[in-house]
Formats: structure tokens, sequence, C-alpha cells
């Protein structure tokens, strides 16, 4: 039973570290602000929630699982909001999305 | 093991996010860049506390989690006034 | 917002050093309170600077900054290596403090006992600097000026535009604010403290300040209660110390609040951290509002 859960938790912690690297990765490659955000808001909370789940499974009961569950409650509250704000604000301050189409024939 | 990989992987990414914070052509890309980064701090520190056996991290966790978001929410309003008061200021 | 990083990573860096409660104070003032501060100033007064008409090198003040800092750089020749083991700060008081004091202070986390009971003179020093720094920010922006016309923030950024963000700031206030209480108490216990707590609750302040605007803010947080309440935390703390002086003791020696030393200790502690609390909370929201005071006023100027 502790192996089984213990496997669980490190695929969690994996997967969660997966996530947390191709999200960056998209931050660095993507070409404008609003695909960044997608990238980064989108794994964000996945990634979140999976590494804590992943630490909430090797830590038992007692007061640390409940402040793990603390932190994922305000993860899951905060960093779509956040998001949110921000995308919110860059379009409000008039940046547009980069239009690929037009990119790419303006360099051919 | 599972817990040391992760904390190397975040610890990549946060050097890659501050890539994108120092280049990010707009305020917004490195506001996106801090918020990235002060989650992955977050997700660093609780690893951490699992790593030492020491999960009176945690709390620190959690006050970054706050902190972190206000943080962002205050930059983005402040960013927000002093753009509009300089758009007024033109007009 | 690169300060803010900055604090986040210095913040990593601590944690590693295991300096728990350092990392503390970094996490909630380095990352969150203090970029803000930065960034209301620049909203107040403008991102550049004026050119001079005629640029004069300041000689005499050129000269000083070099003899101080060569002066400096020759101080640090004599300080022992960066973590040697014999450096007189490891071989002085710090094994006292390490051996000895889960005896006499009885609590766990050793720095709240050496910050609040070995150097609690020190402690005393730090708040009297917060509330200092209070009183100046007070009277450099807003001593001469009474309140007479302030308009909402809300005026010049429409209410409505937020409102996913004020229902989450609403549910989010009040967890804060008793995480802020936890952390108060908590910090005998664990890391925590009069100092963190102090910020925390700031922080709760300033979100709603961020989203309900300045004269919803006044009505909640009454200014001048605030005002009462920064100089009372100072003398929470100070009046520890004059009772013990009464007493016939050292000043803030703890022993004569109880029978039993331990709990003197604690009731000690528990009395000095509650007067920092309250002291950098209310100083913090001080700071806060006038700036942000500052800034409607600036842009009201604009409009004219």
């Amino acid at each position: 039973m502790e192996l089984i859960v213990s496997i669980i938790s490190g695929v969690c912690l994996l997967a969660g570290s997966f996530l947390v690297l191709s999200g960056v990765i998209g931050v660095i490659r993507f070409p404008d602000f609003y695909t960044r955000i997608h990238a980064a808001g989108v794994t964000e909370t996945l990634a979140a929630s999976l590494i804590l789940i992943g630490l909430m499974l090797i830590a038992g009961w007692g007061i640390v699982l409940l402040k793990l569950i603390l932190i994922l409650l305000l993860v899951l509250f905060t960093s779509p909001t956040a998001s949110h704000a921000l995308g919110k604000a860059a379009w409000k301050s008039g940046l547009k999305p980069t239009n690929l189409k037009q990119r790419n024939e303006d360099r051919n | 093991m599972a817990l040391i990989i992760t904390t190397i992987t975040l610890l990549v990414v946060i050097a890659l996010a501050l890539i994108r914070a120092f280049a990010g052509p707009t305020v917004f890309d490195r506001i996106l860049a801090g918020n990235l980064i002060g989650t992955k701090v977050v997700l660093i520190i609780a690893v951490m506390g699992f790593l030492f056996g020491r999960p009176d991290f945690l709390d620190v966790a959690l006050t970054y989690a706050l902190i972190n978001f206000i943080s962002v929410i205050g930059v983005l309003r402040f960013v927000e006034i002093t753009r509009r008061s300089r758009e007024e200021d033109k007009s | 917002m690169l300060f803010s990083i900055y604090g986040l990573i210095s913040a990593s860096f601590f944690m590693s050093m295991d300096a728990v409660d350092v990392a503390f104070t970094e996490a909630a003032v380095g990352a969150g309170v203090s970029p803000l501060l930065m960034l209301a100033t620049l909203a107040s007064v403008g991102r550049y600077q004026k050119k001079p008409t005629d640029p004069e090198i300041p000689k005499v003040a050129l000269l000083l900054v070099i003899i101080t800092g060569i002066l400096l750089i020759i101080g640090t020749l004599d300080m022992p290596a960066f973590g040697a083991a014999d450096a007189p700060a490891h071989q002085h008081v710090a094994p006292r403090y390490i051996k000895e004091s889960p005896e006499e202070i009885g609590i766990p986390n050793m720095v709240t006992s050496v910050l609040a009971s070995y150097r609690a003179y020190d402690t005393l020093g730090e708040v009297v600097v917060i509330f200092t720094a209070g009183i100046g920010v007070l009277s450099l922006l807003n001593f001469r000026r009474r309140r007479r016309n302030i308009h909402l923030i809300d005026d010049i950024i429409a209410i409505d535009e937020h409102k996913i963000l004020r229902i989450v700031s609403k549910i989010l206030i009040p967890p804060i604010l008793i995480f802020g209480l936890y952390v108060q108490f908590h910090g005998d216990f664990g890391p925590g403290g009069g100092f963190q707590a102090g910020v925390i609750f700031a922080a709760a302040i300033i979100l709603y300040v961020l989203f309900f605007g300045v004269k919803y803010a006044h009505q909640v947080v009454n200014q001048t209660f605030v005002r009462v309440f920064s100089a009372i935390g100072v003398l929470l703390y100070g009046s520890v110390g004059v009772v013990s002086l009464l007493n016939g003791k050292n000043f803030l020696d703890y022993h004569v609040l109880a029978e039993n030393p331990t709990t003197a200790q604690h009731i000690g502690i528990l009395v000095i951290e509650l007067g920092v609390g309250i002291t950098v909370a209310c100083v913090m929201i001080l700071i806060f509002f006038s700036f942000i005071e500052n800034i409607e006023k600036v842009i009201q100027e604009l409009r004219k």
C-alpha cells in the first residue's frame, strides 16, 4: 500500500515538473504576450495542483496536509485571477496580438 | 528521488523564466514572468520542506502564495494608473 | 517588478540556508510590499528626472563618498572570512544561545527567543526605527494637508472594470487576516512573529485599498485609530521594560512578570511581539495610504 502511494506521488511530482517545464518553454518561445500568458496560465494551475497533490500523498494525515490543501486552494484561486487581470490589463492598454499570418507573409 | 528531480526542474524553470523577465518586450511580459517565478518559488519551498524533512517551511510557502498575488495585482494596478494619467496628460 | 523577483529568489536562498525566519520576512517585505511602494513613488513623482540646467559635479560630496568607501573596504579586511568557524560571532554568544535557550526561555523557535528576549533592546530599537519612518513619511507627504478633497481612486479607474478581482479579493481578505493572526501567535513555535504578521495584515488592507478605493478604505480603517495604534505598539513594548524597571530589575527583564521564569519569558515575548505586530501593521498601512493619497493629488492636479 505504502509503495503504491509513493509511486503515485512520484508520478504526480514528475508529471507536474514536466508541465512546469513545458509551460516555461512556452513562455520563452511563443511569439507574443497573449500566447505566452496562455502557456503560463494553463500549465501553471495543473502543474501546481499535481505537485502539491504529490506532496500531500507523502505527507500523511496532520497539519501538514491541511497547510498543503490551503496552499492548493490559494493557488487555485489566485493564479487564474492573476492571469485574467494580466490579460485584461494588457488588452485595455492597447496591446494587440501579433497577426502571425500577416507576419509570415511579410517575411516571405 | 522524484522530489530531487522536481526541485531541479523548478530551479531550471525559474532560471528560464528570468530570461523572459529580462527580455520581455512589454511590461506585462515582465509581470507574467514575475508571477510565474512566484508560483514556482511557492512550489520549490514546499518541495524543499519535504526534501529537508522540515514541514514548517509550508508557512513560508503560504505567505508567498498570498504576497505573490497581492504584489502582482498591485503592480498591475499601478501600471494601469500611471498609464492612464500619462494618456490624460497627453490629451 | 525585477525587484520583486529578486525578493522571491533571495528568499529561496535564505530557505536553503535554513534561515526560515529571515526567508519569511523577505517573503513578506521584499517580494510584496516594497516593490509596491517603489511603484507608488514612481507613479507620484513621474518616471524621468528633469535634466539640471548647469551640470556641475559636486566635488566635495564625491570626495567624501570615495573616502568613506575606501575606509569601509579597509574595515572589511579585518573581518573573518565568510563562513569561517572561528569567527567571533560563532565563538562568543551563539553557542550559549543554542545550548541554553531551550531551558532559559522554554520556546522551541530559537530565533524568536534571541530576538525578543536576549536581544530585546535591539528589537525595541528596530520598532522605534519603523515608527520613526512612519512619522517621516507622514510629515513629508501629508502633514500640512487636512484631508479636504479626497476623491475616489475609482474616479480614475472605473470600479466596474475589475469585478472578478474584487470578488476574489473579497474572498481572500478574511483568510489573510486570520493567517496574519496565526503567524503573530505562532512565532514561539515556528517561523513567524510580529514583523511578519504586521506585514501580512497590512497586505490585506493594501489589497482592499487597491480594489475598493481610498474612500471606502477610510471608512473601514479609521485613520486616527491607525495613527494612535502605531504609537501604542511602541508604547506597549516600552512599557514592558518600564514595568520590569519599576519592579527593581533590569530594563526588559521579563522575570518580574510571573513567578515561574519560563512563564514570565512566555508572557514577555507574547506582549512584545504583539507590540511589534501592531506597530508594523499600522505604519505600513499609514505609509501606503499617504502614498495613494499623494498619487490622487498628483493626478487631480494634472487634470486641472
